[in-house]
């Protein structure tokens, strides 16, 4: 490479400038080594000096939110972590024991505001069950199809943000522009680009308009080739590569004490995922793999995500090609609105409607919990009706509060910036965690 | 699930370990429940996850309810599961108020309760309580930190039990049913003016 | 205090008058009173601060994400020059208050908003930060005003980012010194909160005060408990 008359200056590569060395062919990551371990046996210096807490306060441009971590520092590496939460905390569980059933779906669709529709899901499917509600197959293949735009969504958001933490700041703006097409979708059928309250205790509120198949089938067509592009961008880059490859790796047991899951549970090879076993609505009609990695760190983090979203796009395909003609919601007029032209026919279509809109329904004693498969992971909702029209509890099991307890573990040991990573990765959402 | 007769034989299991654990057992909505006493809480989990042919290994959720008026008032419910045998399993540990016995003015004097006298009171006086099970899931640290903030149930055993997501200052219970959902009246133009100059 | 719109000529004129010493008295008082030079520098440095807005990275919640939408290449904040997000508050000119703010976050924003230098400006996005929103409850503020000075308020749950580029274009005019005063202008007229601003004696403010007096026998003197 250069010859030694330069061999003190930084030698100019075509990936950039790279550090001084005594061996060119020595890799970078052990000079580093060698330094570091240099520095903390110099003489002198006791170990207790060296340490740093350092707060990365709620105010911080990577965090994803207002995570605050207290981190232990000795030189760059990380001792201990302390994540406190709560600076996004709404009493959203509070405020739905105030209202009835109807109307605790917006509450609930904000908690975790990247995967709205799971969130819904999780507790109208609750509350289905509490009342013994059967749902119609077409709705079923709709909330399926709008839950795999939402996965698509979450994922998309969060590897642009990690991508965007880790400097690969194109990421950002492409996935940006896919999610822009994905919340066209959702603006057609439910009117508006995030918390649509599409779905409701019985069904979907309204049927997919004309021309929303057509959107989605495009989408579905070109998504694959975006996904090339996106894995074009980062598999074989190799600063991201030397970012995330066996970085903030946690072993899979400890994942599963921890209660870890979602795609950091499947990154480290446990192929737990809640669509296959046990499954829910039509999840079973549908032909698709679940992609689960072999070490568990930041770099099959993101190789499971961009598979989930592929597998995503093919259960889409598969919805929209099979969508069952029929009604799009429960028939139970005691739980559902009546369709609006019968109004003007029937008595009883009013009067149901009229209690429906002022009192609500109500549920009988009973409490139950129920889970879906979020994007980050198990997300359930513990529902307690005590017979009157508004909930006497609604508890929400989120993926992200749980998976926060797994981050301690797979910083303690790394440098800061292996923690930025590994924060992207672990893919929190602030709104599902505080709630 | 485990259907019910599998239901009562895992009571039955449990009970012989340690008699007078189950109180009742349930099977609704399609969802197995054990209902137990506090004290013999960490009994029936560890029964449950250590048991060969049980192995309920996973907790899904740890999370509290608060059944005012119905006695006893509080429940900390635990959701396990198997995943070899995708089986769920629930148990429900019901815990008494011990600040139920005192209200004046009929207002619960637990510490913190706006409206009670012991409402700035401090600490653990006349809270319910039960043993933390860290130890045995190290998954509901969080949340069993979770249920202390929103109801006061205190974990014994538990490793940092502070408040979560609450200010760490804050007094009071928010997740109680007597405790009021806060927040202010809306303003509209017709009470509007018994609050003289509001927009400063 | 108005200004005479004289020609710039003219202005020019009496600028080399005043610096030659031949301006006095009348014109002299004048030509300070209009600060030609500064007036036009002021309409400059506005005109640039506003087309130059450093945002300060602020996401709090769900509007947090639809103002990372609004950078992006769609809704493209940059065509009107700020898509320089800064995370340092000290480099920022405006903060988007984008979610809702606890009441655990209350002061951290607060402490942030101070630790930025003037000019500053407040966006509050979104109905959870202009007025608590949804979320009437213990655990959420009723709205940043509450405790700190807001200059728009954008409604929507959340607001498209078209909305707040809306928004974005108003405050740009309110940094150039032509605020927009939106329904006030079309139809003449003034919010309840502008009573005040009523001298004392006026029938109006009597008119207040005897609304007052009727309706207060029911509350105490201090009026509700605040927050």
């Amino acid at each position: 490479m250069a010859d030694d008359s330069r061999r003190d200056e930084p030698e100019v590569t075509e990936r950039g400038v790279s550090r001084v060395h005594e061996d060119p062919s020595a890799p970078v990551a052990d000079a580093f080594a060698e330094v570091a371990e240099e520095q903390l046996e110099a003489p002198g210096l006791e170990p207790e000096q060296e340490i740093l807490t350092l707060n990365m306060g709620p105010h911080h441009p990577a965090t994803h939110g207002v995570l605050r971590l207290v981190v232990t520092l000795q030189g760059e590496r990380v001792i201990d972590l302390k994540p406190i939460v709560g600076y996004v905390h709404t009493g959203i569980e509070k405020s739905c024991e105030d209202k009835s059933y109807w109307k605790v779906i917006p509450f609930v669709e904000r908690m975790d505001y990247l995967a709205y529709f799971f969130n819904i899901e999780a507790f109208c499917g609750c509350v289905e069950r509490l009342l013994e509600l059967e749902i119609p197959p077409r709705a079923q293949y709709l909330r399926v199809i709008h839950m795999e735009l939402n996965r698509i969504h979450s994922h998309l958001v969060g590897l642009g943000t990690t991508a965007l933490d880790l400097g690969a700041i194109s990421m950002f703006w492409y996935c940006f522009r896919e999610r822009d097409q994905i919340l066209d979708m959702f603006e057609m059928s439910g009117g508006q680009r995030m918390h649509t309250r599409y779905f409701q205790v019985g069904g979907v509120f309204e049927d997919i308009p004309v021309g929303f198949e057509q959107k989605l089938r495009q989408f579905c067509a070109v998504m694959p080739s975006r996904l090339d592009q996106y894995e074009a961008l980062l598999d074989r880059n190799e600063i991201f590569l030397r970012r995330t490859k066996d970085v903030g790796v946690v072993s899979r047991e400890r994942l599963l004490e921890l209660g870890v899951t979602g795609p950091l549970l499947r990154a480290a090879g446990e192929p737990w995922d809640l669509r296959k076993s046990p499954g829910y609505l039509s999840y079973g009609d549908f032909d698709f793999k679940i992609p689960v990695g072999t070490v568990g760190d930041g770099y099959d983090r993101y190789r499971v995500r961009i598979a989930e979203m592929r597998e995503s796009v093919r259960i889409i395909q598969q919805a929209i090609d099979g969508l069952p003609e029929g009604p799009w919601i429960a028939d139970d007029r005691k739980y559902v609105l009546p369709p609006r032209d019968e109004l003007s026919t029937s008595m009883e279509a009013l009067i149901h409607h009229f209690k429906l809109v002022t009192e609500g329904f109500r549920v009988p004693p009973g409490e139950l919990y129920y889970s879906v498969e979020g994007p980050r992971g198990e997300l359930g909702c513990f529902v307690l009706a005590d017979g009157s029209s508004k909930p006497a509890r609604v508890h929400f099991r989120d993926a992200a509060f749980v998976n926060l307890q797994a981050f301690r573990d797979m910083c303690v040991g790394g440098l800061i910036a292996d923690l930025i990573q590994n924060l992207g990765m672990l893919d929190p959402n602030l709104g599902g965690i505080d709630r | 699930m485990p259907d019910a007769p599998g239901l009562e034989l895992i009571a039955q299991g449990i009970d012989d370990g340690r008699t007078g654990t189950i109180i009742e057992t349930s099977v609704e909505h399609g969802a197995a429940t054990l209902i137990i006493d506090p004290e013999g809480v960490l009994h029936a989990l560890r029964w449950l996850r250590d048991t060969e042919g049980q192995g309920y290994r996973f907790l899904s959720s740890l999370h509290a309810a608060d059944y005012l008026p119905h006695t006893p008032r509080f429940a900390v419910h635990y959701e396990l599961l198997c995943r070899e045998r995708v089986e769920r399993i629930h148990v429900k540990a019901l815990l008494e108020d011990p600040a139920a016995g005192n209200r004046s003015n009929g207002v619960a004097q637990t510490p913190g309760t706006p409206g009670s006298e012991a409402e700035d009171a401090p600490g653990d006086a006349g809270l319910p309580s039960i043993d933390s099970c860290v130890s045995l899931f190290p998954t509901a640290e969080f949340q069993e930190r979770e249920a202390y903030d929103f109801f006061g149930i205190v974990f014994r055993g538990h490793p940092d039990l502070r408040r979560i997501l609450m200010p760490e200052d804050y007094v009071g219970w928010p997740l109680r049913r007597d405790f009021p959902i806060g927040g202010e009246p809306v303003l509209f133009t017709h009470n509007e003016i018994e609050t003289p100059r509001w927009f400063e | 205090m108005e200004i005479e719109r004289d020609s710039l000529r003219a202005r020019q004129l009496r600028a080399r008058d005043l610096l030659r010493g031949d301006l006095e008295g009348r014109d002299l008082e004048k030509y300070v009173e209009e600060s030609l030079l500064t007036t036009t520098l002021e309409n400059a440095l506005n005109w640039g601060r506003a087309n130059a807005l450093f945002p300060l990275t602020f996401g709090l919640a769900c509007c947090g994400i639809e103002m990372m939408s609004m950078v992006t290449s769609r809704y493209d904040i940059a065509r009107f020059g700020a898509e320089a997000f800064r995370a340092s508050p000290r480099q920022a000119d405006m903060i988007i208050l984008s979610g809702r703010v606890s009441i655990k976050m209350a002061p951290v924003v607060r402490r942030v908003y101070d630790q930025m230098l003037e000019p500053k400006w407040v966006i509050a996005m979104g109905a959870c930060s202009s007025s608590g929103g949804m979320f009437a409850n213990y655990a959420v503020v009723q709205g940043a005003d509450k405790f700190m000075p807001v200059d728009i308020h954008i409604p929507g749950c959340p607001p498209r980012p078209e909305a707040l580029l809306h928004g974005f274009n108003k405050l740009q005019k309110l940094v150039r010194g032509q605020p927009d005063l939106g329904w006030r202008q079309r139809y003449n007229a003034v919010g309840t909160e502008e009573w005040a601003r009523f001298e004392e004696g006026s029938p109006t403010a009597e008119a207040i005060e005897r609304a007052a007096r009727a309706v207060a026998p029911k509350h105490s003197e201090t009026g509700p408990a605040d927050a």
